[in-house]
This record gives structure tokens, sequence and C-alpha cells, in this order.
């Protein structure tokens, strides 16, 4: 088990920028996840980790070792790729032992550390296996159990779960959250699927096009995003333009069309944010937090008519068109009626849930 | 003798030596300065030869090929140029009907017929040349049959002259156009004409705005590459008498003692045949339809009326026939008796001498075992070689990449006369590259011939099999500790095994079946088996070069069967 520290680390690729300016400390046995879109530079890093790139500028460490050019071999991280990488002319017991043989250990210890492994990916009695005789999820599972049976100081995932259908995803994801716990190995975790890495990380990185936007754990990162990119990304979520027109103690007033004006609260602002009147804000206004309103008037009571709706099952979705705007509303399903698209419907936005995002 | 320049191993023993940025080019120069040693610098020098007459520099040579006065040189440019683009419509027409008939439609003796379509790749060049006057020359077979049958003072037709190169040609190259074409045909996604049908178009624009179009670069690339191989042709020239073709007057020039016009000749050649190449890779780059749906299924259309079905059966076999043909003669010509077979339709007297002494004589004997160890050699030195330029191509970052692979192309766009021409001018004297040794004359300069005519062969099947596998594979190893080393060995050289061994075999029947710089190089002591061949026949020792050549056919049609199974069924991808 180690920490990991990337201190202000860059990768340029001749001169397109690849990753700016990341400093990060991962604790020892933390499940650290980098989250953003294709392209933003979550995997550059993590191949950074991994010893594949080396940075242009800035140190990588683990714990008090500067690894920062050390080679990919020399590393001790254990990486499950995105597409699994499994030798395909070996079996099974082959690919996990295979860096075992590497570190020239004694055939019975392979072979007991390896049955080991299988049996703690559930992968007993396939030893033998080709790997083109192995279904997806398997093939995922010799992946892990490979990357672990070296017990490496590091787990690097990268998009481990993207090949895998909906249903094995998520019972993948528990199988590699009930690994890591058991385990308590140091993992860093690469995705696009937000879901993921709210539900698995104890923090996340949110990146864009190169540069890192907010650290934090899921419950941060949901409730108080740093930027709009943030808000939007992570979860659903309506974010309107407004203005702000007076600040009276903790209440901020903005004006969104003529028709709509709202309050809100001054804690409830991304740090980034000025908030002073006169300024244009963006307001992130989450579905889940929009009530349906019983009376057509009050603070913070938008009217519209229904131009979406949604049954799930779970819950009822809207998609209300107000004025020129569009707001997202999302209501759990307790049996009353769905409304129609063409409906009246009057909706209360809490104060607390409209967040200034910037 | 390359092997020690072989990169790889030196750089093994010091880990942290490879994963440097300057590792890259210690892998790679080694590559460069082989290409530079037998490639670049044989050409410049043939160039020199060729300007550089008794101690002045002058252009007077090529002022004579160009001149209007002595046109012989001209006139060789002209025929080549024109039995080239006779060839490549005629291969064109018989390449592209035969894929379509094959893949398109289902008739008695469809798959039999699409295996034997592929019979003259196994032909050496100068043993399909000698099949075809066996059969249809002078005093061929067939013309003799006829003349008898009815009894004429003389033959009524005969294969010769120019059109007797082009019916060669056709014969030994129109694979290339039926083999691009199958492909393509194969490749095309049947929901395009499905999509095209349902947008309401008819056959026949369905062929002409949807099929031809998909098809035309496999066409293009496939007439640039006949056009460049019958530029390049000796031997079909050489048998058939036509002097005048670009090959034949370096041969020629050569034999006549005038080396610096040879060098001359061979320049104007190169030049062309490089322009070509280059061509060729500009287009390939810029026109590449990949087929966008998996499954294709194939769908072949059933000739169900009966005449329809007697008239393909008869047309299915008279195809076998011609294919069978070649190799029926060789077989039966050696076992005919040397020095009988005379004014005959056929050989009067028969005896299986010639296999015996093939491997009892030992004077018969020789050419044989000379062939395998030059052979052996020169593919030695191809996989080292082959193996180190596709892993670089493939897998590393480098300046000069480009060029690496131009470079590598470039010996296989050479016409075999010029290799031999450049090799003879860069190594009759001592050179660092021939460790100060006059090659010309020993037994070295014909694997090294071979090494450089056949180079790109083990380069381009390794290079497809990398290119199929996935770097993470590689990059796993890395990250489970393995040194580069370590995942070269245990990982990507099995990987890319299937496809290394499939071109190793194939460069090896190649130098087996090599003739066109052998003749200009070879030493009596090393003659090889095509060299014999060609000498067996002109001294009219039928039976004898016949047996060599059914040898010859025999060890190809096995290699090219392991090879087709090794990168057929090969336990490839997983992911």
């Amino acid at each position: 088990m180690s920490s990991v520290t990337l201190d202000h680390v860059h990768k340029r690729f001749g001169k397109a920028k690849g990753v700016e300016d990341v400093h990060i400390h991962i604790e020892s046995g933390e499940f650290f996840t980098f989250l953003g879109p294709s392209g933003c530079g979550k995997t550059t890093t993590l191949r950074m980790i991994a010893g594949f790139y080396y940075p242009t500028e800035g140190r990588i460490s683990f714990g008090s070792q500067d690894v920062t050019m050390l080679p990919p071999n020399k590393r001790n991280t254990g990486m499950v790729f995105q597409n699994y990488a499994l030798f395909p002319h070996m079996t099974v017991f082959e690919n996990i032992a295979f860096g075992l043989q590497v570190r020239k250990m004694a055939k019975a210890d392979i072979k007991e550390r390896v049955e080991r492994i299988m049996k703690l990916v559930r992968l007993d009695g396939y030893g033998e296996r080709r790997i083109d005789q192995l279904s997806g999820g398997q093939q995922q599972r010799v992946a892990l159990a490979r990357a672990l049976v070296i017990e490496p100081q590091i787990l690097l995932l990268d998009e481990p779960l993207s090949n895998l259908d909906a249903k094995l995803r998520e019972e993948t994801r528990y199988e590699i959250k009930r690994l890591q716990m058991e385990l308590g190995i140091t993992t860093i975790y690469v995705t696009h699927d937000q879901a993921e890495a709210m539900s698995m990380s104890d923090r996340i990185m949110v990146m864009n096009s190169g540069v890192v936007q907010q650290i934090g754990t899921p419950h941060e990162i949901y409730h108080r995003p740093v930027n709009r990119f943030v808000a939007s990304f992570i979860g659903e979520t309506n974010l309107w333009e407004a203005t702000v027109t007076g600040i009276e103690g903790q209440n901020v007033y903005v004006q969104v069309t003529p028709d709509i004006s709202l309050c809100g609260s001054l804690q409830q602002a991304s740090p980034q944010v000025r908030l002073a009147v006169g300024e244009k804000v963006a307001l992130s206004i989450r579905p889940e937090a929009v009530r349906e309103s019983a009376g057509a008037d009050g603070e913070n009571v938008v009217r519209g008519t229904v131009a979406l709706a949604e049954f799930t099952g779970a819950c009822v979705n809207y998609v209300t068109s107000v004025g020129p705007h569009q707001l997202r509303s999302m209501f759990i399903n307790e049996g009353s009626a769905v409304k129609q698209p063409g409906e009246a419907i009057s909706l209360h936005i809490p104060k607390n849930s409209i967040y200034f995002a910037g | 003798m390359r092997a020690e320049l072989q990169p790889g191993s030196a750089p093994a023993r010091r880990m942290s030596f490879t994963s440097s940025p300057a590792f890259v080019y210690v892998l790679v120069s080694p590559l460069f300065l082989i290409l530079l040693a037998y490639v670049i610098y044989p050409l410049w020098e043939t160039f020199v030869a060729s300007v550089h007459i008794d101690g002045e520099t002058t252009w007077k040579n090529y002022v004579r090929f160009f001149s209007l006065e002595h046109t012989a040189n001209l006139e060789a440019l002209w025929t080549s140029i024109y039995i080239s683009v006779l060839s490549v419509i005629s291969c064109g027409i018989v390449g592209v009907t035969m894929a379509f008939l094959l893949e398109r439609y289902e008739f008695p003796g469809r798959k039999i017929l699409s295996v034997l379509a592929l019979v003259p790749m196994a032909l050496p060049p100068l043993i399909g040349v000698l099949s075809f006057t066996f059969l249809y020359g002078e005093s061929g077979i067939f013309p003799r049959a006829f003349k008898e049958l009815f009894g004429l003072a003389q033959v009524p037709f005969s294969l010769k002259g120019i059109w007797g190169v082009v019916v060669v040609h056709t014969f030994t190259m129109y694979t290339y156009f039926f083999m691009t074409a199958s492909a393509a045909i194969k490749g095309l996604d049947p929901s395009l004409e499905e999509a095209a049908a349902s947008l309401g178009a008819g056959r026949f624009t369905v062929w002409r705005r949807v099929i031809l179009p998909m098809l035309t670069p496999a066409l293009v690339a496939s007439s640039l590459l006949v056009f460049m191989i019958s530029m390049a042709s000796y031997t079909a020239p050489l048998i058939f008498g036509i002097d005048r073709t670009m090959t034949m007057q370096i041969y020629l020039s050569r034999t006549n003692g005038d080396l610096d016009m040879a060098a001359a000749q061979s320049t104007i050649l190169s030049i062309v045949s490089v322009a070509f190449l280059l061509l060729m890779r500009w287009y390939q780059g810029a026109r590449n339809y990949q087929n966008q749906s998996k499954g294709v299924s194939v769908h072949r259309t059933e000739i169900k009326s009966k005449t329809g079905r007697y008239i393909s059966i008869v047309l299915a076999f008279i195809g076998i026939v011609i294919l069978m043909l070649p190799i029926l003669v060789l077989v039966l010509i050696s076992f005919s008796v040397d020095g009988t077979w005379t004014v005959q339709i056929l050989p009067p007297k028969y005896t299986v001498d010639h296999y015996l002494d093939l491997f009892t004589d030992k004077k018969t004997w020789r050419p044989i075992m000379n062939s395998l160890e030059l052979s052996a050699i020169a593919t030695i030195g191809i996989v080292l070689f082959g193996v180190a330029a596709a892993y670089a191509m493939v897998r590393l970052r480098f300046r000069g990449k480009t060029l690496l692979d131009v470079l590598i192309m470039l010996p296989w766009a050479l016409p075999g006369t010029v290799v031999a021409v450049n090799l003879i001018a860069a190594f009759s004297e001592p050179t660092v590259f021939s460790f100060n040794q006059v090659l010309i004359g020993t037994f070295w300069i014909i694997p090294l011939a071979y090494f450089v005519r056949h180079l790109p062969l083990v380069f381009r099947s390794t290079s497809a099999t990398l290119m199929q596998m996935d770097p993470s594979v590689e990059e796993a190893a890395r990250n489970l500790g393995a040194t580069w080393w370590y995942s070269f060995r245990r990982v990507v050289f099995p990987m890319a095994f299937g496809g290394i061994l499939a071109g190793t075999l194939l460069a090896f029947v190649q130098c087996i079946g090599e003739f066109v710089a052998s003749i200009l190089i070879f030493t009596p002591r090393t003659t090889p088996l095509s060299v014999a061949i060609f000498q067996k026949m002109y001294s009219f020792e039928f039976g004898t070069a016949c047996a060599y050549g059914v040898l010859q056919i025999v060890v190809i049609i096995i290699v090219l069967f392991v090879s087709r199974k090794l990168t057929g069924d090969k336990a490839g991808t997983a992911v």
C-alpha cells in the first residue's frame, strides 16, 4: 500500500497539450477516481502513474519514493486495461501467473498464489481455459486477478467496465469495490461514467480538456460544484442564466426572465462566483429538488406547461416549459396520476436548492 | 552475416536504457544502416558508374539513351511500357471477371476452380515461361498437334514475340487482380447494395454507382502493381527473344561489356520503378474503403437454367485445364529421356532417372543444395531485419518513419536486373559495407541479392500481425514487471509468430525460385537451381530441367499451403 503524489504534473504531446498542472495527493488505501469526458486527460494522467508516459514537467511519487522517470516494469503497479489486454496465446492460469514468473517466484508459490486469487475473483476451475473461451465478464475478472496477484502498491483501473453490458457492469462495480475494501489497496479508477464514479469513490477528480476542475468527495462534487461544467457533468441539472437584482442578508434575488424572479441563499454559491448586483450568474437546479406546488403563487414558484412526461417506474420526470426556458423535474412515484403534455403545472424551487455555479 | 547488426539483444541487458528516448534510435539506426549499405549505396554507385566514365563526369550515356539517332534504347523503353499496358489490360479483364464469377455465382466446379485460380502463384517466373513454350511455343505440343491433325505444312499458330510475353504475363500476373478484386468483392457490405436497392436503384445503377466505385481502389492498386512487375519482367522477354525491353537492354549492354551504358539504363529503370512505388503509396493512402459492418454474409447467385449450367460446366472445365496444364506438362516432360524429344508432339521415351538423379547424382544435387543454402542464409537476414523493422514501424515513434517505410519498399519496386546491376556496381571493389571484401564472384553476393530483393516480405507479414495486436497487451506485460526484452520474447513474438513464419516461408520460396538477379551474378560454384534449369534447357536436357522445376513447384505448394494455414486460422486476437 502506498500513497500517490502528483506534484504539478504537466504533459504535452509535441505542441498539443495533454494534461496541465495536476497536483494531487492520494492517500494510502483510498479509492480515487479521475472523471471526465473522453479526451479530458484522465487516461493520460493514469498512464503517467503507470509509467507509460513520462511527465513533461512535475514529479510523481509513491509514498516517499520518486518514480517520475522509473520504467513501468519497476513500479509495482497493477493495471486493468479498458480492453483487458489479456495475452491471447496463454491460458487463464498463465495470464495470471505472468507477473509472478517475471518476479522469478518458485513454481509452487506461483501455483498457490494464482489459485488463491482465482478463488477471490470467483474463477476457480477456469485455469486451463483459453482466453477466447471466456465471456466478457470472466475476461474482466482475469484482468483484475492478473493485476492483483502481484500484490501491487497501487491498483490502476482504466475504464474497466466500459466493455460490459449494463447489468454486468453493476455487478462488477460491487465486485471491484468489495475487493478494494477487502485488500485495502490504493486504487485509482478512470471513468467517464459519473454514476460509477459517484458510487465507488472516496474522492473524485473531475477533469475537462486537460485541466483539473474540482477534487472532492462525491457529496461535495454533487452539491457544491465549482463551475458550470462540473454541475452539468455530474448528475442532471437545470442551468439557467440570471442577473442578480439584490442581496439582502443571506438572500440573493435574481431575475431569470422578466416574469421569473427567484430567491437563493448566499451560502449556496461556488467560490468561483462573484455575487453582486448586476452580475450575470448561472443557476444550477437539480431536478429532484424541484417540488410540485399546491398554489400558483408564492416565492420561487414558477408556472408552466408540461412539455414531456416520462414514467420510469420509480419516478416521474417532467420537462416543463417555463417561458423561454425548460425546467426538468423529477418526482418519486407515489401513485398519483401522471400529468399529460400540455397540462398546466406549478413548480416550487426551494431556496436552498438554487446553486450559483458561476 | 548481418546477424551482428540485429538490434534488440544488445540493449536488453540494461533495462533502464530501454526506456530512455534514445533507445528508439539505437533500435532503428541499424535498420537505416542496412538499407543505406545494401540498397541506397548500390543505387548510388550505379548512378556514379553511369556518369563517371574514364575519369570524367559526363552525361553522354543519358544523351545517347534519349537521342533520336540511335533509337534502340527509346524503342526498348517504349516496348516495355507497351507490353506493361497490354499486360495490365488483359490481367485486369481476366482477373476481375474470374473474381466476379467465383465470388458471386454458384456453379459446378466453382470450389475447385477457386483453389486452382491461385496456381500461377506457385510457378516461379522461369518455370511459368518454360511451360508455356512447351505447350504453345513454336515447337510446343498444341501447335504441333494441330499441324499433325490437319496435315498442315506449318504450325497454324504459336506463342511468340510480344503477344507471347503478354499471354505469359496474363497467366502469371492476373492473380494480383483476382486476389484484390476477390477480397474487395468479399468485403463489399451486402447492406450497401440492399440500401441502394431499397432507395430505388436498379441492378445496373447499383453496379455503376455502388459496386464499381467501391472496387476502384483495389483495381487501381493492382493495375499499378502489374504495370510495375511487367516493367521489371525479364524472363518472358528473354525466352521469347524480345531484345528491345529495358531489362533485356541492361542484360545485353552488360554482356557486350558496355558497363556504363548498362548503369545508365538501370538508373532510368530505377527512376521509373520508384516513381511507380511512390504513386502507389500515395494512391493507397488517398483512397481506402474499409468495410463498415462486421458479419458479412456471402450471397452467391446459383445458376439455375439448364443451358446456363452446361455452359458453366464447360467453361469451368476449360478453366481448370488451362490452369493445370503448365504443371502437368512439366511433370510429363520431367519423365522424358533427355535429348529424345525433337519433332514429335509428345516426348517419345520416358524414365524416372531424373528424379533418382536429383537425390543421388552429386552433380545434379549440387544446384538444389546451393539454392537451399543460399536461400536459408538470405532468409535468416530477411527475418531478423523484417521483424525488427516491423516492430519499429508499428510500435515506436521516431523521426524518419515515412522514410524508413519507403526505403523498405524500395527494393521490392526495383527490378531484379537492377538489383543485380546495383550490387555489381557497389561490391566489385572492397567497401566498408562489405567489410573490405570484394563480394562479386564470391558465395556471399547471391544471398545478399536475395536479401535485398525479398526484404519487404517478412516486414509486411509481421507488421500486418502487429497492427492487429493491441498495444495495451504489451503494456500489460510491462506493467506486470516484464522488461522490454522479456515482454518481446514472451508476449510480442509468440503473438506475431504466425505472421512472422508465414512471411519467412514466403521469402524462402521466393529465394528458391529467384532467377532474374541470379543469372547476372552466379558463379559456377554457386549455381542456383533456377539458373541450372535455364542451363539445362539450353543444352536440351528438358527432362532434368523439368524435374528441377517440379521440385521447385512441390516445395512452393507445400510452403504456400502451410503459410495459408498459419495466417488463416491462427489463435490471433482474442479481444
